[in-house]
């Protein structure tokens, strides 16, 4: 944790004169994965969207890599290797798979290159590639919005909530995936609900409520207990 | 045989330019969601520019459409959207079509400017002008060759741009998901500009092939690009083929109605009414026949947020503003001379025609370009109802009116949005074209319209006609107020609000629909039957009803009092041009000027100033400065220190520059509330100190001084005090609990809740 590589510091953001986040302060270290809970209105997305770029904080930091970017655009951020996978599906339903990929060339990757490590990885997206996106399932897209963090090889991953309406065996076979790519060194920052399914990826766990940090920790330390606690508002 | 292809090549061509236009419209519309109803003003613009580089100027051709096309028009496709398009972000349709009515009165009067129509010029040539190849016998002109290849070129450019291009791909991924665009790394804002710039091109490039074809005439040339509309709306606004498709089939009937029609057996006339207007209307019956095959516009869950917001008109306000109205009105009129008379009683016809905007578009959010239509048919009413104009005459014209208006909503009701506001332009069109012109309506160019026979009063002179229309105004100013306040109103918000929920909870959107067009209708048809003098048919032409449906907006189209912001605003105007023969031509540019500001304000000036005025009412310390300056100002003038003229500039200065900016200023951080004083007390020096009555020699000029300072000062004081950083306020889940509220903050939460204590 001596250089962490994404640093949140006193964050405030607001949505209009309503204020949301009051104040959080995170650090992620390289080749971390770190697990953001919390219940409904805890600012979790919010937290994902000032990160990512498109919400500006009103004040504090947001440091990468040693840099502070605070209020840098999100295209820029995303050029520079920050990939986002946003609430709901991260795709582009009225375009086709290919075309979805060929967004993805924005990062400086080669179409080709994208496509080849897209269809080995998936099989099944290689067969819908001319397919428009929103025809897939639920599934398939959300392989095809993780397909663009593993082909695009980012610094740091933003999951948002990539559970979303999915059956829980294809939940598990995308978080293998969420690991694969941590073991390639990427820092990842995964909101999730099922609070279980991430902290056996995670390597840290962040709780967050009522827009501000109310516990961090191991992720193994955290506890039933400590989780109810937060959902239920004890 | 022969003759039938001849037509068909030039029904091809035609729809050959349609289909550049059309294309350019659907280009825009899918990147940003804009129907951009300046699109044929645009062409129109390109083709004149071309025609000074050309041959005013005699540059070669290639250079001149080089510079026109590859230069200018993406130019100017930049500036729009970067200025004009990107700031309509999350606002309403209407808002947004109004902005590019703005635009389109912007370049018309630009155009009307620097081309004004009574100067002989040169004459704008075809490509390659006299050239003619023959196929299979029949003479094809090569500026026709040059029309189909140039249609080709775009269909397969486009076709290869948006699907083989990641810029063409990343067009059509913001439309899905802009954010997500954005985190992928493609700048939005850059394709935005792209799709403008494209579009513009697309426009020149139709406008100047149209003039080789039409000759250099401003209205033509915007209204037969209009048509093209038809076929964008054939292709849904979004398929390409078949808005191609859909331009063949306008152009083909254009040119076969033009065949056809010369034949002996055409008939001349349908059950006693002359269709000389038919083959203007042909357009307009097909975009109106594409609407009605829509399928029914689908009923979307959620909150639609926009930023436009109004607050519920009190009663208190409403009567003292009505009553005040008509004593200004009755105070003022005695001392205007004649002519000035019947520019302010334009002014309030028009205002009562925008009046009939406010229960429509401002409570049910559905755009009508058609008002003045109904005026027009209101009048028609009044003149051929018996009764010779008496109160119950108005009242039979009215209703019939509201009739005509529900049933022509009962179509169209299925659509919404964009969708409406077009089938109501082409019934305005199709009104104009077909009813107006005939010899049942209005006889020999214009009719008489009785003048309001109320017993015991005389109201035949300019001035009783006045004091009359303002009276109606407020009368019917208050019935809109208490429409607002019933259940009706309710049912009118939550139509807007949100379809969807509404539907719900079991309310018939069709009737609400219906009783928001009939009582609009209503309204407009006694602008029309109030009239009181000749009227001609070109008073109720549709493009007159383009700048009220824009100032209204301008004004606030959700308030009584914008409504009659706007009408004044529009009376006002052509008073500016009379006054200032000078400045002729910046009235022509001056509504589509403020216009483009929208985006800044959707909610409109007169929401703004009231607004204002209404963060005032509990801060008494700002509310006795104010008055403490209004007192002083007039000290000065009571013991001459100040001449009237001073006295009256000041004055308005200070009740719409400084008093409004108050609260603003004192909310700003310390060192934009020092820069704010300090540029409004220069405003307020200037104002005082200038010697109005010898330095400024006429009154308009002194009118326009005033406005120039308010823009300057007031505008510019705003500004300053409005982009500051907010001193940072408590969020509302945490004051009240760790801490006490301050007085501050329990303002700005009474404001926030709108809670008007």
């Amino acid at each position: 944790m001596t250089n962490p590589i994404l640093e949140l510091r006193n964050i405030r953001a607001s949505y209009g004169s309503i204020e949301v986040l009051h104040g959080v302060n995170l650090s992620i270290g390289r080749g971390e994965v770190v697990a953001l809970l919390g219940p409904n209105g805890a600012g979790k997305s919010t937290m994902i969207k000032v990160v990512s770029g498109l919400l500006r904080p009103t004040s504090g930091q947001l440091v990468v890599g040693g840099r502070d970017v605070t209020g840098a655009a999100a295209n820029a951020l995303a050029r520079t290797g920050l990939c986002t996978i946003p609430e709901g599906r991260g795709i582009f339903p009225n375009l086709t798979v290919r075309e979805n990929l060929l967004m993805a060339t924005y990062s400086g990757h080669k179409l080709s290159d994208i496509e080849e490590s897209t269809y080995t990885r998936f099989p099944r997206l290689s067969e819908r590639r001319t397919q428009l996106a929103g025809t897939l399932s639920g599934g398939e897209q959300q392989m095809l919005s993780l397909a663009r963090a593993l082909a695009t090889n980012p610094v740091i991953l933003l999951l948002d909530e990539l559970s979303m309406g999915l059956a829980p065996l294809i939940v598990a076979e995308l978080y293998q995936q969420v690991a694969a790519i941590a073991a390639e060194g990427v820092s990842v920052l995964v909101v999730e609900q099922f609070a279980r399914t991430v902290l056996g990826v995670a390597d840290q766990a962040v709780l967050l409520a009522h827009g501000k940090v109310q516990v961090s920790g191991k992720a193994s330390e955290i506890g039933e207990d400590v989780l109810a606690g937060a959902y239920l508002g004890s | 045989m022969q003759e039938l292809l001849t037509f068909t090549i030039i029904g091809l061509s035609t729809g050959a330019i349609y289909a550049v236009v059309a294309s350019g419209l659907v280009v825009t519309y899918t990147t940003s969601g804009i129907f951009n109803l300046a699109h044929g003003a645009t062409g129109m613009l390109a083709a004149f520019t071309y025609w000074q580089l050309r041959f005013d100027w005699n540059l070669p051709a290639p250079i001149a459409l080089f510079i026109t096309l590859f230069v200018l028009c993406p130019i100017f496709g930049l500036v729009t959207e970067r200025f004009v398009m990107r700031g309509l972000q999350g606002t309403s349709e209407v808002v947004k079509l109004s902005v590019t009515v703005a635009l389109f009165a912007f370049m018309i009067g630009i155009a009307n400017w620097i081309w004004p129509s009574d100067s002989s010029r040169e004459a704008f040539l075809k490509f390659y002008e006299g050239n003619k190849v023959s196929i299979f016998g029949i003479n094809i002109s090569w500026h026709k060759l040059i029309t189909f290849g140039c249609a080709i070129l775009v269909a397969i450019v486009l076709r290869l741009l948006l699907f083989r291009t990641r810029m063409g791909v990343a067009m059509r991924a913001v439309v899905d998901d802009r954010a997500l665009t954005e985190l992928n790394g493609g700048r939005p804002d850059r394709v935005a500009i792209f799709a403008w710039a494209l579009s513009a091109m697309l426009a020149g490039l139709a406008g100047i092939l149209l003039a080789g074809e039409q000759q250099l005439n401003i209205e033509p040339l915007v209204f037969l690009v209009i048509n093209a509309y038809a076929a964008a709306i054939i292709g849904r606004l979004k398929n390409l083929p078949m808005t191609f498709a859909g331009a063949a089939v306008l152009g083909l009937l254009d040119a076969y109605y033009l065949q056809f029609s010369d034949k002996s057996w055409f008939p001349q006339s349908i059950m006693g009414f002359g269709i000389s207007g038919m083959r203007a209307s042909i357009p307009t019956i097909v975009l109106f026949i594409a609407l009605l095959a829509l399928p029914q516009s689908r009923l979307r869950a959620g909150v639609v947020r926009i930023r436009e917001q109004n607050k519920m008109p009190a009663w208190n306000t409403s009567l003292l503003g009505a009553v005040s109205l008509i004593a200004v009105v009755v105070a003022i009129s005695g001392m205007l001379t004649r002519s000035n008379t019947l520019l302010l009683l334009n002014g309030f016809t028009f205002a009562i025609v925008a009046l009939s905007l406010v229960p429509l578009t401002g409570y049910a959010g559905q755009m009508s370009l058609a008002p003045l239509t109904f005026a027009g048919l209101g009048a028609i009413a009044m003149s051929k109802l018996p009764g010779d104009g008496n109160l119950l005459t108005l009242i039979a014209a009215v209703v019939i009116v509201a009739l005509v208006g529900a049933l022509v909503a009962l179509p169209a009701i299925r659509l919404s949005g964009i969708y409406l506001a077009l089938s109501t332009a082409a019934f305005a069109v199709l009104v104009t074209k077909l009813i107006f012109n005939q010899k049942q309506t209005f006889m020999s160019g214009n009719i008489s319209v009785p003048v309001l026979d109320i017993p015991f009063l005389e109201i035949n002179t300019p001035r009783g006609r006045l004091i009359l229309a303002s009276i109606a105004f407020s009368v019917l100013g208050l019935g809109v107020v208490a429409i607002r306040r019933s259940r009706l109103g309710r049912r009118l918000i939550a139509l807007k609000d949100s379809p969807a929920a509404a539907a719900t909870l079991g309310m018939s959107l069709t009737r609400t629909k219906l009783a928001a067009f009939a009582i609009s209708a209503g309204i407009a048809a006694c602008a029309g039957a109030l009239a009181g003098d000749k009227v001609s048919p070109q008073q109720y032409d549709f493009t007159q009803s383009l700048p009220i449906v824009l100032l209204t907006v301008v004004g606030g189209v959700g308030t009584v009092g914008g409504a009659l912001f706007g009408g004044l605003m529009l009376g006002g105007n052509s008073v500016l041009a009379t006054v200032v023969p000078t400045l002729k031509n910046v009235t022509k540019i001056l509504p589509g000027t403020i216009g483009v500001t929208l985006g800044r304000n959707p909610s409109g000036a007169a929401n703004q100033i009231a607004d204002a005025y209404r963060s005032l009412t509990n801060r008494w310390s700002l509310l006795a400065f104010a008055a403490a300056g209004a007192i002083v100002i007039w000290i000065l003038d009571a013991q001459y220190v100040i001449s009237h003229w001073a006295f009256f500039i000041a004055g308005v200065f200070w009740i719409l520059a400084v008093t409004p900016n108050l609260v603003g200023i004192m909310q700003a951080t310390r060192t934009r509330r020092i820069i704010a004083s300090i540029y409004l007390g220069i405003g307020v020096i200037v104002s005082i100190s200038i010697d109005w009555d010898n330095a400024v020699d006429s009154t308009g000029k002194r009118l326009i001084a005033l406005i120039l300072l308010i823009a300057l000062f007031g505008v510019g004081a705003q500004r300053v005090a409005e982009n500051a950083p907010r001193i940072h306020r408590s969020s509302p889940d945490v004051i009240g609990l760790t801490k006490d509220f301050t007085d501050e903050e329990l303002d700005h939460a009474e404001r926030e809740l709108g809670v008007v204590l």
